[in-house]
């Protein structure tokens, strides 16, 4: 007797292994070798007892019985009835188990049978090659290409993986929304470390603004616009193992062009969305909520205690910052240009805002410190509010300039620093999202408060994708309040 | 009855890594939660029916028993006969299959046992992550990682 035993790691969870290889009939939709097959007499694929009747590519052909399956233990067994090519007496056990570390899958397949004497090596090489490994690796492929995901196909073995046509916001040359048009766009199957993503919205955030303008040079036009959007993984390249097709992801850095409705991207770019947090909320938060996470916990790492100051504070960081600020135990003082606005800033964790339409806040900050100042100032505003902000910090205190929404912040007079003592950062979040492995802990932060309702947020402006043009007028117009999105 | 499942590949054959751990008196050489270890009666350490008797990193001492030891199978089942963990009727089950693709591990380590309600999670999650996936762990950093 001949006994073959072939097992191999398969990087998906259980459940999904086992959901394509308890169909005794779906062989020939994913194993290479198997040409066609029918179960006989229109019987369910999962009976016990029910026959598979196909053809291997070489002209094979064989009919097997299911003998035993088993949902519990992963177990399917089966034996061949008749078959041209004289594997007597076959019985197979294809065996699942989990792999608990990593959430794998460790998959073992087993056969005894007998043989025409001389023929032994040439068989067991024909079923431990030709149908175990080749099925491994055939299996490896389905998954990756989210073969288990789709509709049987029509024709077996239509082709699929290839190129697709999409659709995006393209930015024609630097200037206003003019410039926008929607057009379709070849979007390539992925490289070996890359994913294809089905996108499901696309958050608006004020950098699109400066990319549009052309004070951002990150694109050449003509090139697709956007920052940061969530979906759907629809395939994966075949160095990628942390995600397949199904999965939920989002991302927020890298180069532009999320303004659109299928996407190709490094998977080192893309991040897990936990089940909890639709894919709305996701584009909406990711980008806006890990500058907040790297504002607070890398250029500067907030204590209870402090006292720190934001600007734009019922804006979309501007809230977050008020929110998970406050969440730190930190005193939050944040400057907004309206009432209404002071309002929502209150309502967002905000210990005191400020009204102060034209930067001047210095004043109004040093009377709610005792005149001593705040601990950090998050500065986005730059230039017009350099004295203000230089004013506003105490003795120590930090600096960080993240972004320069009334103009580029210039140095800071050495003099006027040691006057202070005052640390000056100058921070960029794509130098923090870099690393592909801290990318993965901010992202994760930002989902953990969002599920903790520690962020919040308040997804007010919702577009359609081609109406992209107005969602930026929308921005542009500093009218509004709670995040925009644009949905597919 | 409470089971608790752990499973790991571990890179290296299944030849290499039974001869690293088939030593039922072995665990402080391999585990890095057992301190020094030693077998009752000067048994054999691979005679079914001897007890190891070891102590953990924190103190705690524990008897074992090995119930069951196949080098065919790359597999010993043992049970707890003293420790201070307040299990009951504990059987543990350490087995090692090759994994033929890239000739690897695929190592399991399962317990059954009883305990006092209401421990049940804290239990499982000592037994499951604190003993077993920090014994493959550390297998998985002596052997190495691909």
């Amino acid at each position: 007797m001949q006994r073959v035993t072939r097992s191999a790691v398969i990087d998906a969870p259980i459940e999904r292994v086992w959901e394509v290889l308890r169909d005794f009939n779906s062989h020939d939709g994913w194993h290479p070798a198997v040409v066609d097959s029918h179960i006989e007499g229109g019987e369910a694929p999962d009976q016990v007892g029910c026959v598979r009747n196909f053809h291997l590519r070489d002209g094979v052909h064989i009919r097997e019985q299911l003998i035993a399956l088993s949902d519990t233990d992963h177990i399917s067994t089966y034996c061949i009835l008749d078959a041209t090519v004289p594997l007597l007496r076959y019985v197979a056990t294809l065996h699942l188990k989990p792999v608990t570390d990593g959430n794998r899958t460790f998959w073992h397949w087993q056969s005894t049978f007998d043989t025409p004497p001389g023929r032994e090596a040439e068989l067991i090489e024909m079923v431990g090659r030709g149908v175990y490994e080749a099925g491994f690796e055939a299996l490896r492929r389905h998954l990756r290409t989210g073969g288990d995901r789709r509709p049987r196909p029509l024709v077996p073995g239509a082709p699929h993986g290839g190129e697709m046509i999409g659709q995006a916001v393209m930015l024609k040359a630097f200037g206003g929304t003019a410039q926008l048009s929607f057009d379709n766009i070849p979007v390539p199957a992925p490289g070996p470390r890359e994913v294809r993503i089905r996108q499901a919205a696309a958050g608006v955030n004020y950098i699109d603004v400066y990319i549009r303008r052309g004070e951002y040079r990150m694109v050449k036009p003509p090139a697709p616009l956007g920052m940061e959007a969530a979906g759907v993984v629809i395939d994966v390249g075949a160095e990628v193992h942390d995600f397949l097709p199904g999965d939920s992801v989002a991302y927020a850095c890298g180069l532009p062009g999320a303004y659109a409705t299928l996407r190709t991207l490094p998977a080192d770019q893309v991040v897990p969305v936990p089940t909890g947090i639709d894919a709305e909320t996701a584009a909406a938060a990711l980008f806006k909520g890990m500058t907040a996470e790297y504002l607070l916990h890398r250029a500067h790492t907030v204590r209870a205690g402090e006292t720190i100051l934001v600007h734009a504070a019922a804006g979309g960081v501007g809230t977050f910052l008020c929110q998970w600020g406050k969440h730190l135990g930190a005193r939050v003082i944040g400057t907004v240009g309206s009432d209404e606005k002071a309002r929502i800033a209150r309502d967002n964790g905000c210990d005191v805002p400020i009204v102060s339409p034209d930067y001047r806040f210095a004043d109004a900050v040093k009377a709610t410190t005792q005149g001593r100042g705040v601990d950090v100032v998050f500065d986005g505003l730059g230039r017009l509010a350099e004295r203000e902000n230089y004013e506003s910090l105490a003795s120590t205190g930090h600096w960080v300039s993240y972004g320069h929404a009334t103009g580029a912040l210039p140095p800071l007079d050495p003099g006027l620093q040691s006057a202070k003592s005052l640390r000056v950062s100058r921070p960029v979040l794509f130098h923090y999202t870099a690393d592909p492995v801290r990318l993965r802990a901010m992202a994760a932060n930002v989902f953990a408060m969002l599920e903790r309702r520690v962020l919040k947020v308040n997804l007010r402006h919702r577009y359609p994708l081609s109406a992209a043009a107005a969602a930026l007028d929308t921005l542009e117009s500093r009218q509004t309040t709670g995040s925009i999105i644009l949905f597919i | 009855m409470i089971k608790v499942y752990t499973s790991s590949v571990i890179d290296a054959s299944a030849d290499t890594v039974w001869a690293h751990i088939r030593d039922f008196n072995g665990l402080p050489k391999w585990h890095p939660a057992i301190a020094e270890s030693r077998i009752e009666g000067n048994w054999p350490s691979d005679r079914v029916g001897c007890i190891r008797n070891f102590h953990l990193r924190d103190g705690g001492n524990i008897r074992e028993q090995l119930l069951t030891l196949s080098d065919y199978d790359y597999q010993c089942t043992y049970s707890i006969l003293e420790s201070p963990m307040g299990v009951d009727n504990y059987i543990a089950t350490l087995k090692l299959t090759p994994v033929t693709d890239g000739n690897r591990t695929f190592a399991e380590w399962s317990a059954e046992f009883d305990t006092p309600s209401g421990q049940e999670r804290k239990l499982a999650d000592s037994i499951g992550q604190g003993v077993f996936q920090t014994g493959f762990d550390a297998l998985k950093s002596y052997f190495g990682h691909r």
